[in-house]
């Protein structure tokens, strides 16, 4: 670890270099600032934080014990706990941690300029996210490998640990709803879109057949076929928008596309995991570390220059993609990238089991995290290195610019980021899509960012096929991610009314696997069933409400972190993860407040309710707006309910913890510890 | 082929699973030798449902 033989120059340098690049970023903002000073300011400040605060959390706070036999070492039974080389687990933890959160999260934060976000992705990275991982991923190790339910329930209680499970299901459902909604805007009304993700279908079958049937367990083989295939599909996409008769069968209305996803969902969901489920996640993890991989490098090499504002007016609260000030939201926005609840889940699951020592636990909790931090600033860079104006154009949902594309582009110029009907349309031309206005969700614009990077970096233009092949590549993974996330929410809905009907928690139990995966899919579904039939495109309802629920489960494993350290008698060090658990409790709490009782109605729901129902009871709105009034209204409702709700878990579980630490600290409580006993590990030196 | 080359290829066909029919044979040859061991086949789909049953994918 410290080795004092080994020269400090390198880390100074680095500091300096890191000094320069964030003062490049932040202070001497010139006309334009180059992405290079982005890319650099976040490697130093992450190799630097890993070097000294990670490393002083690894000795210090958690006193890592190298000596100390892992679950892995001692449970090993060759399948679930598997004593794993770091760079091994280091793998496998930021692939399953990296999902398409820490893409579209940065892209939509972009409204508010490049600074606001990058600041907290590198701030929040550091000091919460990573702490949370590695900690998380510590405890877990330390008790062979309890989830963190698990260890809520140990630690604060059935309170706690019932809040923690009902706060994870629903987290889920939001976080699926949204990325389905992702999906279907840049599937609407594009064949190509369409058609290549339609083909991920068959191809993922396809794959699940041969590994199976064919070579069973070729991992290597199975995706090198289905990457092959998949890249066809791309260009097959291409012919097929524009031939006269197969082109109309893949243009479809968002909602035709939404019950499609819908229905996808429950058979991936009721389908065995070999045919679909396993094959479409060694597809998708491969394209996605290949691509981010592929874009790193071409920002690094290309060093675009970041054309958005430092800071833009929209601070103020009226920006177009979602409403709300920049104090809260901006640290609602970017959840995953910075501080993401949901990585705890997979820190105290599969990944504790394969850690080999302790002595890893700092690469692969905290280094993930720090990776995955990486990705979430390369996204702000592909979403700022836009025009303004063509970022907005692509951003803002039709409530806000309206759908005639002259009336949108002298909108969005009015505000002070000029584009033309002219661009717009050329630039929908080079991507072969019919128009780019109002594709909400970040996707098609963190695809046009891309396309624009890699055809620069790679030459030859192809600019539609690089655009196609970045939806591809977000497609892919979103889908695995709903297609996982409705396996896991029935498993967890089996697991909840298993108490109630012993039956229905048998999870092999083919009724109740139908009747679990359906009421998910349900759940899911009538999220992403609203937010399409809503002009305001969905993405500024469901995804503030994603953020304050993944906040939430954050705030849930800091607060079980911060209980266990406190108990553990590290006094005042458990400030490390008790900082980071008050200052996202505090602006969860108040984005949620706001989201509650904000008086503007595209900030609060409540607000919004009374807005609709007001203009609806006068007859203002258009015809096709009030049909589809009163559910929006009882959404709305809904929403102000669920936020309600995440909040009284939040603090449920806080409550809990400061109960709990205040009878230990009394000395009246007799809990003990939940951690494993010592055994030494075969691999420390003899004493 | 090279030693370097020879330890990225192991990786990878560790970190993508690749191997991990070969893992299990040895490990039960050395373990249990007089239990029969499972197909490739049937291994591979006990794995798949394995390692679906939880949380194995994030946002």
């Amino acid at each position: 670890m410290n080795l004092p033989s080994r020269p400090a120059w390198p880390w100074l340098l680095l500091a300096v270099l890191g000094a320069i690049s964030l003062a490049q970023v932040a202070v001497f903002r010139g006309e334009t600032v180059n992405a290079f000073w982005l890319l650099a300011a976040a490697v130093c400040v992450h190799l630097l934080a890993y070097r000294f605060y990670a490393a002083w959390i690894a000795a210090r706070v958690l006193v890592i014990d190298p000596t100390r036999a892992t679950p892995a070492e001692r449970l090993d039974d060759g399948r679930d706990f598997v004593p794993t080389h770091r760079w091994i687990a280091f793998g496998h933890h930021f692939a399953a941690i990296a999902g398409p959160g820490p893409l579209i999260g940065p892209t939509l934060a972009a409204q508010f300029g490049y600074l606001p976000g990058t600041l907290w992705i590198l701030a929040g990275g550091v000091l919460g996210g990573a702490v949370q991982d590695m900690v998380t991923l510590f405890l877990s190790t330390r008790r062979d490998g309890r989830s963190l339910g698990q260890m809520a329930r140990d630690e604060l209680g059935p309170v706690g640990g019932g809040a923690a499970l009902v706060g994870t299901l629903l987290i889920m459902l939001i976080l699926i709803a949204v990325l389905g909604l992702v999906v279907v805007n840049a599937m609407k009304h594009s064949p190509w879109a369409t058609s290549t993700v339609a083909a991920t279908i068959p191809i993922a079958l396809l794959v699940g057949l041969y590994l199976r049937y064919v070579r069973p367990g070729r991992v290597l083989e199975g995706t090198a076929l289905g990457l092959l295939l998949l890249a066809s599909a791309v260009l097959g996409g291409g012919w097929v928008s524009t031939h006269e008769t197969l082109a109309p069968v893949f243009d479809h209305d968002p909602l035709p596309l939404a019950g499609a996803v819908i229905v996808y969902g429950f058979a991936a969901a009721v389908l065995p995991v070999w045919l679909l489920l396993a094959p479409r996640d060694y597809l998708s993890t491969f394209v996605k570390l290949g691509t981010v991989f592929l874009l790193a490098i071409s920002i690094a090499l290309l060093r675009p220059d970041i054309h958005m504002p430092a800071v833009t007016q929209f601070v103020d609260g009226s920006g177009p993609i979602f409403g709300g000030k920049l104090f809260p939201f901006v640290f609602i926005t970017i959840a995953c990238g910075a501080v993401s609840g949901f990585h705890s889940l997979i820190a105290s699951g599969t990944t504790p089991k394969l850690i080999r020592s302790e002595a890893d636990i700092r690469l692969v909790g905290y280094g993930s995290m720090l990776l995955e931090s990486l990705v979430a600033i390369i996204a702000m860079i592909a979403a700022t290195a836009l025009e303004p104006g063509v970022y907005f154009a692509i951003n803002s949902p039709a409530g806000a610019v309206g759908t005639d594309l002259n009336a949108a582009v002298a909108t969005i110029s009015s505000w002070g980021f000029p584009v033309s009907a002219e661009q717009m349309q050329a630039l929908a031309q080079q991507m072969g899509e019919s128009s780019l206005l109002s594709r909400t969700g970040g996707a098609p614009s963190l695809a046009v960012g891309m396309a624009s990077i890699l055809s620069a970096t790679f030459g030859g233009g192809l600019l539609a096929l690089w655009y196609h092949f970045a939806i591809m590549f977000e497609a892919v993974f979103i889908l695995t991610a709903l297609d996982a996330g409705t396996r896991v929410g029935r498993f967890m809905l089996q697991d909840l009314l298993g108490n109630v009907v012993p039956a229905l928690g048998r999870t092999g139990w083919y009724p109740s696997v139908l009747l679990c995966s359906a009421l998910v899919v349900a759940g899911w579904g009538y999220f992403l069933y609203i937010g399409v039939i809503d002009p305001n495109g969905g993405v500024n309802i469901l995804w503030p409400l994603f953020g304050i629920s993944n906040q939430m489960l954050a705030c849930i494993a800091l607060t079980v972190a911060t209980g266990i350290l406190v108990r553990s008698g590290r006094g005042r060090l458990a400030l490390v993860t008790g900082l980071p658990l008050t200052w996202l409790a505090t602006v969860t709490t108040w984005a949620a407040a706001e989201k509650l009782f904000s008086d503007d109605p595209r900030v609060g729901f409540l607000a919004a309710a009374a807005d609709l129902a007001a203009k609806l009871a006068a007859g203002t709105l258009p015809e096709a707006k009030a049909a589809v009034a009163p559910q929006l209204i009882a959404n709305q409702q809904l929403d102000a309910v669920l936020t309600t709700l995440f909040v009284v878990v939040l603090w449920t579980v806080i409550a809990t913890m400061v109960w709990s630490v205040r009878r230990h600290l009394s000395g009246t409580c007799t809990r003990p510890l939940s951690e494993a006993p010592y055994r030494r590990s075969r691999s420390a030196e003899p004493a | 082929m090279s030693d370097a080359l020879r330890a990225l290829l192991d990786s990878v066909r560790q970190l993508t699973g690749d191997d991990a029919y070969e893992r299990y044979l040895s490990r039960h040859q050395a373990l249990h030798p007089e239990r029969p061991a499972l197909s490739p086949a049937a291994f591979y789909a006990a794995e798949v449902e394995r390692r679906y049953s939880g949380v194995t994918r994030c946002c």
